[in-house]
């Protein structure tokens, strides 16, 4: 929908898995369910964590496919797989730092949240975000998430030395400008860049 | 006689519960017809009443559109509320009327099932007298039928006997707030809660049972509010708690008399407020000045610096919000519980005013509207006294009847099934209530049922308890017809018909009337549509303390619901109590309570010496004649488990995935352990929402609150060991 983000807070998320639910009743792919959700360890702690595809500017997934299967649209969404042309091979599901694409038996095809897209383009808000009964996941205009939330949005990631940026943000404490949990991030050897938290 | 058919399987086989995972039609049904319609109407389950638009073809439900401008959601749905659809072209859905065989049940006609159940209640009641039949409603019926089922029970078959499953939920809630507050209603509408400087939560699992409520909280702590949780368990939204107290189960007044101890040691307290809106302040203090933080910490293990801090939180704040819900309400002491709550808002002067209040998170589907149009074992339509003169006057003369006429007030649910266990009360008559599963002491009830002359059963599935009946009488689901429900924030709102009942089945309100016009008392139930009934309850409820005079179903449409009460037609109904200070006692003012501490009804001791505790997982309701029959929710926790500490844990040498016998008082039931550091190592718990062996209330016990009369579901004594997996695993 015109001047909506999608952002993902996590500390809000309250293992309900209703969107989890509803994804799987979205109109083009119903049945099929395209959230990642987890149980950080549930002996632990109860924290959960649900997540949809965070629809990279330079998608992995897309340019490891030897089949040309997966698009980036013009407005940064980045499609499932294409039918026609995937070979079900899971370079991509191997090859996504954030572990999103999921391969589906039944129909020998990778299947990955492509944001509603029948939905964010006839200016609906995305299934999932819309039921999510903490807002963990939200489909907003940026002006709303900036009033009204303690956190800030971040869409650069770190992966060991690739840098990621995204169309999804991920909420964190207001300090935080890009995430990284790889220490080789934070490692100087030379000239390649490092995550602002490493100086 | 009263006993499930012997060969159970073949019950299963016949009517489930069976795994419905598909809309009508297939996945794909939805994008291919043409004629869909959507249905702007609310969620069948708990009292959050979410809206939620139904997609409609050929009168079956295919699925669902999430209703983005119904204000109290937004949207916004937990997964019951997304799967409910399901349930409504579902393969065990009952579709004709059943009588008892030999073997089983089989399909009757409308007037010969009408027609037995009508002369057996009305043998009985020749036989053994009006009282010796009861009724059981629920408070997942329209706020419509229960007050059709009240004036059936009252008019038609003039018993005192009728009660209903919200007994099981916030009675003792209401109690308390109709002592203090004089009126039973949540004070304030949602939309506080995000504006409170503090919001304490205190037995409420707020992301399981009242999911959407989390939003509410966690915009309030956005807004930059303190959120405290008091909770034997580490639930979900205890993690980001500022405060959370790790409450012994049965042991919350202690905590919240030690709280209320340093209000008043502190000078923490409103007293302006206190003596211009309140009486019988001295009672409360004394009964909390030998109450130290000290002496409730070694109650409750909670920290005393914890509840220091906690009195301080609120009593410092001019903006506190109190959530509380059946954790401390499930209990012997439960009305003192929530009289201590209320007992801290009125002294900190937090309520009555925008973010200020104490609340109840009511638990069921119409929770509130159930509760007050006559339904209870004491009430007349209007939250009014079955004993009052003035309220049975205005009651009888709407009925066209004389008050003398009206039967004096019967047992509560409890108590009812004590009656037909000890042979007073001979015959049943029940909807929407599945008391083998929810009633304390599961044996006991299947004894009780089985002692029954005449059973009969309104239900749209078989549930366990309807398994026992004579009739079942096919009845309707939430969607199949229109009428009202008020929810937990007394919201009226409009259920609308998305289809008709399918087969033979038929709407609940016809049934009942049929029923009663078979009861030779016709004149007195003329309905033919449930607005008619609304019409009539506006009329019963006019001058009432749930005054529906002034609420349409077209006003509500307009108003996207009418918060009670709602005295007249150009009035725009009452989101929030007592501001001003005014209450609803003849005085204006409220009252502080006596409160005394008292030991649970189960109490731990050398041979059960671990606190077992029940309550509900997300994704499922109550108990689960609809939510078992739904794949995607019955998949998302198929299982009841034994949560346990680990520290618990290796002292019984158990670890997650271990099959556990855990032994109570009553009875022992084996499950298969959780391991979890989010409980108590004193503590055990079981969600509630199985029959039979997986029953947790095989467990529980049958002591009921002495006012509310609410069983202490939250406090029973058990022990646990490792034992062998039973026959055929899971």
């Amino acid at each position: 929908m015109f001047g909506m983000e999608f952002y993902v807070d996590p500390s809000r998320c309250i293992g309900c898995q209703s969107c989890l639910k509803a994804c799987e009743e979205c109109d083009t792919h119903r049945g099929v369910s395209m959230i990642n959700f987890d149980f950080v360890d549930r002996q632990e702690t109860i924290a959960t964590a649900a997540y949809v595809c965070w629809h990279c500017d330079n998608p992995t997934c897309a340019q490891v496919c030897p089949a040309d299967a997966i698009k980036k649209y013009e407005d940064g969404i980045v499609g499932s797989s294409l039918k026609p042309r995937c070979i079900a091979c899971s370079n991509c599901v191997l090859a996504c730092p954030f572990g999103i694409p999921k391969l589906v038996p039944q129909y020998e095809q990778m299947m990955k949240c492509d944001m509603c897209y029948d939905r964010t383009s006839a200016g609906k808000r995305p299934m999932c975000a819309t039921v999510c009964p903490s807002q963990a996941l939200a489909y907003v205009k940026p002006e709303n998430i900036a009033a009204t939330r303690r956190e800030k949005p971040v869409n650069t990631f770190w992966f060991g030395n690739q840098k990621i940026t995204t169309k999804v943000y991920m909420m964190a404490p207001a300090e935080t400008t890009e995430i990284a949990i790889d220490v080789a991030d934070y490692v100087w050897e030379g000239d390649h860049e490092l995550v602002p938290q490493a100086f | 006689m009263a006993k499930a058919p012997a060969d159970l399987m073949q019950l299963h086989r016949q009517f489930g519960p069976h795994l419905n995972y598909t809309p009508p039609g297939g996945w794909q049904a939805e994008s291919q017809g043409e004629n869909q319609r959507l249905v702007k109407t609310h969620c069948c389950f708990c009292g959050q009443q979410c809206g939620i638009q139904l997609k409609v073809r050929d009168n079956r439900v295919i699925g669902f559109e999430p209703w983005e401008d119904f204000p109290y959601n937004r949207g916004m749905l937990c997964p019951k509320g997304v799967k409910r659809y399901l349930q409504g072209s579902h393969p065990d859905r009952l579709m004709t009327p059943l009588m008892r065989s030999d073997t089983g049940f089989r399909p009757a006609a409308w007037d010969e099932a009408l027609d037995f159940t009508a002369r057996r209640l009305h043998e009985l009641q020749e036989k053994y007298g009006p009282d010796s039949v009861a009724v059981y409603g629920g408070a997942s019926l329209t706020t419509e039928k229960a007050y059709l089922l009240g004036k059936f029970a009252r008019v038609a078959l003039r018993t005192r006997h009728i009660d209903y499953n919200g007994r099981l939920c916030m009675v003792s809630a209401g109690t308390a707030y109709k002592a203090a507050l004089g009126v039973d209603r949540a004070p304030n509408p949602w939309s506080d809660i995000p504006k409170a400087e503090v919001v304490m939560v205190i037995g409420a699992n707020i992301g399981e049972c009242a999911p959407i409520t989390t939003d509410y909280i966690w915009r309030a702590r956005d807004n930059g509010a303190k959120l405290i949780v008091a909770d034997p368990r580490f639930t979900p939204i205890a993690r980001n708690a500022d405060l959370y107290m790790p409450v012994r189960p049965g042991t919350d007044l202690a905590l919240l008399m030690g709280m209320l101890h340093v209000i008043f040691r502190d000078g923490l307290t409103d007293r302006a407020f206190i003596d211009a809106h309140t009486t019988g302040f001295e009672k409360t203090e004394e009964s909390v000045a030998a109450w130290t933080p000290r002496r409730a910490a070694e109650v409750s293990g909670v920290a005393p610096e914890a509840i220091e801090k906690a009195a301080h939180l609120v009593g410092e704040s001019r903006r506190t919000m109190f959530l509380h819900a059946r954790g401390i309400e499930h209990q012997t002491k439960g009305v003192e519980n929530c009289e201590a709550v209320v007992a801290i808002a009125l002294a900190t002067g937090n309520i009555g005013r925008e973010g200020a209040g104490p609340v109840m998170v009511t638990g069921q589907g119409n929770g509130q509207g159930g509760r007050e149009h006559g339904q209870k074992c004491d009430q007349l339509p209007g939250q009014r006294s079955l004993t009052d003169p003035a309220a049975r006057a205005h009651v009888a003369g709407v009925w066209g009847i004389s008050p003398d006429e009206l039967p004096q007030p019967g047992y509560s649910a409890v108590e009812i099934m004590n009656a037909i266990h000890a042979g007073e009360i001979k015959g049943l008559l029940s909807i929407c209530f599945n008391p083998l599963v929810s009633l304390p002491e599961a044996a006991f009830t299947r004894e009780a049922l089985e002692r029954l002359e005449f059973f009969g059963v309104i239900d749209f599935f078989l549930s366990e308890t309807a398994a026992h009946a004579d009739v079942v009488l096919a009845g309707s689901l939430q969607e199949e017809e229109e009428g009202v429900t008020a929810s937990m924030e007394a919201r009226v709102i409009h259920i609308q018909k998305a289809v008709d009942p399918p087969g033979d089945a038929r709407r609940d309100s016809e049934i009942i009337c049929d029923l009663a016009r078979r009861l030779g008392r016709g004149q007195f139930f003329p309905f033919r549509e449930p607005r008619e009934i609304f019409e009539e309850l506006r009329l019963a409820s006019r001058g009432g303390l749930a005054d529906y005079y002034g609420i349409t179903y077209e006003k509500i449409d307009q108003q996207k619901g009418v918060f009670w009460p709602c005295p007249t037609l150009d009035h725009p109904g009452t989101p929030r109590l007592f501001e001003g200070g005014r209450f609803f006692h003849p005085d204006g003012k409220a009252r502080f309570m006596s409160l005394t501490w008292r030991e649970s009804g189960d109490p731990v001791d050398a041979d059960f010496p671990i606190y077992l505790t029940t309550g509900r997982v997300v994704s499922q309701y109550l108990s689960g004649t609809q939510t078992r029959r739904i794949g995607a929710l019955v998949d998302q926790y198929p299982e009841p488990k034994l949560e346990l500490h680990p520290r618990l844990a290796a002292q019984c040498g158990i670890s997650t995935g271990d099959w556990v016998k855990i032994t109570s008082r009553r009875a022992d039931m084996v499950l298969q352990a959780m391991v979890v550091r989010t409980i108590r190592p004193d503590t055990v718990f079981i969600p509630y929402h199985w029959p039979d062996r997986r029953s947790a209330n095989r467990l529980t016990h049958r002591t009921l609150d002495p006012r509310s009369k609410i069983p202490e579901f939250k406090v029973s004594a058990c022990r646990i060991e490792k034992t062998m997996a039973p026959e055929g695993g899971r």
